[in-house]
């Protein structure tokens, strides 16, 4: 029979192992999954996670893709630090998208200058923190579970936006389609190469990395943070106010979530639509884990996450894969993160279930 | 004591039920149990006595098998046995209550009988006979009532029908009145009663005299490990159980320096409060005053209150009235714990790991966990070096052993985190410091390190109150001494004056009066 043993020190291989491990672990169940499909699994693995990286174009696609997932995931790891747990980033990052476009939609055709962009990098932002502060202070307040109302509020979110696209904000010569009209040029994210897709949004999300990175570990709110998750009884100690940093995180990472938002319908996308987000705010959750809620280690995380998708667009295009199997991958590769992460505090042990059966009876 | 080694009135005859026959238990080299015998005879009601730390904890759980001795064996009917688990240990008729409950609060009062028994019973037969049991015993339960909606008595009432499903001949009951009210505590000496009619035995751990001293028919004393006597506590006096509880002949000589007592630093007015856990203990009209240069011990069995008191001292609670607490004369029952640091208070709580630390942190965080009001952070962001230079000067003065510079605190040993945590707040040279147990399950080297640090810091002027449940400790350091029992405080007296007997008396709750014509 496996034993958990709890270890003596934190083991320091074990926390650098633990996402490899659940990285390995994560490809042979989707090579088994892959051959349960009727497809060659070495194939389909090449197909998912090498071809991306053969191009110069899907490279910049993952760095596309990696711009939302960084900045929404390091907004999370502030809160899962702090033992918060805004599981509805998706829903902050589409209402920052629909909060910076209102300006880009009310002000499009007109000759305003260049302050729109920035105007709207501060709405969006503003809008998520304003979605993410409802579930902050009705956990403060009302002692109401944030997993369960952040969660809910993505919904209403993506309905407000649906709603937005299909109806008042509907380009009116957009021939009937559910978007908004193409924003102008002074309203759109800038691209850092000509020609390619790749936007200044990517600089803005190493800024971000950046800074939490100084935050948590210079400064004494970062310190705040991590005590208040770690030990909270020590945190109230050394007189840390957990209400007010339970609301705090929750801000920022909502502003984060917010403005990845607007950047991703300002940049790539350059208008207002439904359904143009694939659940960043949702896999922001996998990478903020799976980069150990270290900011460096999410902006490799969020770059691998960023493969899968571009990864699982290949193999449903070449391989008649359903998209749906990129899904399936990052569920798994959650799972196994949080699994292995036991390993760092535990190690495992056999004993006899003999032994087991005497200490259960206690 | 060996005066105090009476007869236990008309033993029975034949052999005990249940023997420890020199039991010894070392934990490294540290000896908790020293060679204890203990008879337990049927129809009796058996007194375990003794401060926290005298080794009552342990010699039960030797007896219910959780843990092994080293020396000595158990004998049920004069054949030696080894219980090598509580499985064992029930199989053969020693049922235990223990002081903290393991109940699952979702689930009914019969789900949680049936995750303790063995489980080859369906389970409508063993709800039926939970009912049975309960109704018998007077112990009224309704087996379809989910734990979370039931009181602390009530809750107990579970522990104690769930032995007494698997017919016990020995029943261990540790410290079960310290959760129950007065009223609650009344009954179950009732079903107690009634239990050793039956002719079971009973072993009844605690430490209040009154309550030994009118349900047990037999007590046996424990001292720092070693059995003191055993006796029938019927006739002795409170006085004299506490003698032998405390240990009157221990050094009652008190070697303070002479220090200069200045003005109040450190003042508690009348604080009310009202605890924040339902388990909590009320603190009811405390007024308190330590003076520049003096160390005030406030003694007490643990549960009394000190816990609440440390937290409406510290501002991890907030007073209800700003005057109730005034740290140098500001007024501070309002402020928070770092406003109160910024007026030269520092504090030590009693739970090293978890409390005064965080366990998973390095030390130079844990520096800077209280550090961080008194300039350790500038401008937002952390002076590093700095409280890497505070875990260097705690080391040097503390002497703490540790693996390397900045360790986890948790990889530290009790004793020298307790001197690091110690150093830490004495470093920055507080005017009012506020520690409790200062040497809590520290070895004797690092306490006196402790201890001699606490006269050092008041030599120098400031204020120092000391909560301790170590009476020695008070005796060797304090000026003076206050006993808590039930959220209030006594009177301090001052320590030379201050005899064992009193305080052991009134840590008891015995009344003030009494206590003093028994330390005459």
């Amino acid at each position: 029979m496996l034993a958990l043993e709890r270890r003596a020190e934190r083991s320091v291989a074990a926390a650098i192992l633990s996402p490899l491990i659940a990285v390995v672990l994560t490809l042979v169940t989707m090579a088994a999954l892959f051959a349960i499909l009727g497809h060659s699994p070495l194939a389909a693995l090449k197909v998912y996670f090498l071809d991306p990286l053969t191009d110069a174009y899907s490279l910049q696609e993952i760095a596309v893709k990696a711009t939302p997932l960084t900045m929404i995931a390091v907004g999370l790891s502030l809160c899962y630090l702090a033992n918060v747990w805004n599981i509805g980033a998706e829903g902050q990052f589409l209402i920052g998208a629909v909060c910076g476009s209102w300006l880009a939609i009310k002000t499009q055709g007109t000759d305003v200058g260049a302050w729109v962009l920035p105007a709207m990098l501060v709405l969006g932002a503003l809008g998520g923190a304003l979605w993410a502060l409802i579930p902050a202070v009705a956990k403060v307040r009302f002692g109401a579970s944030e997993i369960l109302t952040s969660l809910m509020l993505v919904y209403v979110a993506d309905l407000l936006l649906d709603y937005l696209a299909r109806g008042p904000w509907r380009d009116p010569n957009g021939f009937n389609f559910p978007t908004s009209v193409d924003f102008d040029p002074v309203a759109t994210v800038p691209t850092l190469i000509e020609g390619s897709r790749l936007h200044a949004g990517a600089l803005i999300a190493l800024v971000v990395v950046a800074a939490a990175w100084l935050v948590l570990g210079r400064t004494i709110k970062g310190f705040e943070i991590r005590v208040v998750g770690a030990a909270p009884r020590a945190a109230r100690f050394a007189g840390f106010d957990a209400q007010r940093l339970a609301v705090l995180t929750f801000l920022v990472s909502g502003a984060l979530a917010g403005l990845a938002g607007i950047i991703e319908v300002a940049g790539p996308v350059g208008h207002l639509q439904p359904n143009f987000s694939p659940g960043y705010g949702f896999t922001a959750i996998i990478v903020a884990f799976l980069g150990r809620l270290n900011p460096v280690g999410i902006l490799i995380a969020a770059l691998f996450l960023a493969l899968t998708f571009i990864g699982g667009e290949g193999a449903q295009i070449s391989m008649k894969l359903p998209l749906d199997l990129t899904r399936v991958f990052q569920g798994i590769l959650l799972f196994y993160v949080l699994a292995c992460d036991s390993l760092i505090l535990y190690r495992i042990r056999f004993v006899s279930s003999r032994k087991v059966a005497a200490d259960g009876a206690r | 004591m060996a005066t105090a080694m009476s007869d236990t009135g008309s033993p029975p005859s034949g052999t005990p039920l249940l023997q420890a026959v020199g039991i010894t238990k070392r934990f490294g080299t540290f000896v908790a149990n020293d060679h204890i015998d203990l008879d337990l005879w049927p129809r009796e009601i058996h007194a375990l006595l003794g401060e926290n730390g005298a080794g009552k904890s342990t010699l039960v759980k030797i007896i219910y098998g959780l843990m092994q001795p080293n020396e000595g064996e158990l004998r049920r009917l004069g054949r030696p046995v080894t219980l090598n688990g509580p499985a064992a240990a029930r199989a053969l008729g020693v049922g235990m209550v223990f002081q903290h409950f393991s109940l699952f609060e979702n689930l009914t009062v019969a789900e949680n009988v049936a995750l303790g028994l063995s489980g080859e019973e369906p389970f409508a037969a063993m709800s039926a006979r939970l009912a049975d049991v309960s109704r018998q015993y007077g112990l009224p339960l309704d087996p379809r009532r989910e734990v979370w909606r039931l009181s602390v008595g009530e809750r107990q009432r579970i522990e104690i029908v769930r032995a007494l499903m698997q017919d016990p001949k020995l029943l261990i009951l540790d410290e079960p009145t310290a959760v129950l009210t007065p009223q609650e505590a009344d009954q179950l000496f009732v079903v107690l009663g009634r239990l050793r009619s039956e002719g079971r035995a009973i072993l009844y751990i605690s430490h209040k005299l009154d309550e030994v001293k009118r349900l047990c028919d037999t007590a046996t004393i424990l001292r720092g490990g070693k059995k003191i006597a055993t006796c029938n506590p019927k006739q002795e006096t409170a006085a004299s159980l506490a003698r032998m509880m405390v240990g009157a002949d221990v050094g009652e000589v008190r070697a303070g320096a002479q220090r200069k007592t200045g003005n109040p630093r450190l003042v508690v007015r009348d604080l009310t409060l009202e605890p924040d856990d339902p388990h909590g203990t009320r603190l009811a009209g405390i007024s308190l005053e330590v003076r520049g240069g003096e160390i005030v011990g406030i003694a007490g069995v643990a549960g009394n209150g000190q816990d609440e008191l440390f937290g409406a001292l510290s501002g991890e609670r907030l007073a209800p009235g700003a005057g109730d607490v005034v740290i140098d004369g500001h007024a501070a029952g309002d402020l928070g714990i770092t406003q109160r640091r910024k007026l030269g208070a520092a504090f030590v709580p009693e739970e090293r790991l978890g409390h005064g630390t965080a366990p998973r942190m390095t030390l130079s965080e844990n520096a800077l966990l209280t550090g961080h009001a008194n300039g350790m952070v500038q401008h937002g962001f952390v002076r590093r070096l700095l409280a890497l230079a505070t875990v260097d000067r705690a080391t040097k003065a503390f002497d703490v052993r540790k693996a390397k510079r900045d360790p986890e605190a948790v990889s530290l040993s009790g004793g020298n985190l307790q001197k690091f945590v110690v150093g830490r707040e004495i470093l920055r040279e507080p005017g009012v410091l506020v520690v409790s147990q200062p040497t809590w399950g520290v070895d004797a080297g690092a306490a006196a390190t402790i201890r001699q640090a606490l006269i050092d810091l008041a030599g120098r002027g400031a204020a120092v109150l000391v909560i301790s449940q170590d009476l020695d400790e008070l005796k060797e350091i304090a000026d003076r001494i206050a006993v808590m029992f039930s959220g209030r405080l006594s009177e301090p007296v001052e320590a030379p004056q201050a005899t064992r007997e009193t305080l052991g008396l009134l840590m008891g709750g015995s009344r003030a009066k009494e206590a003093s014509h028994a330390g005459a």
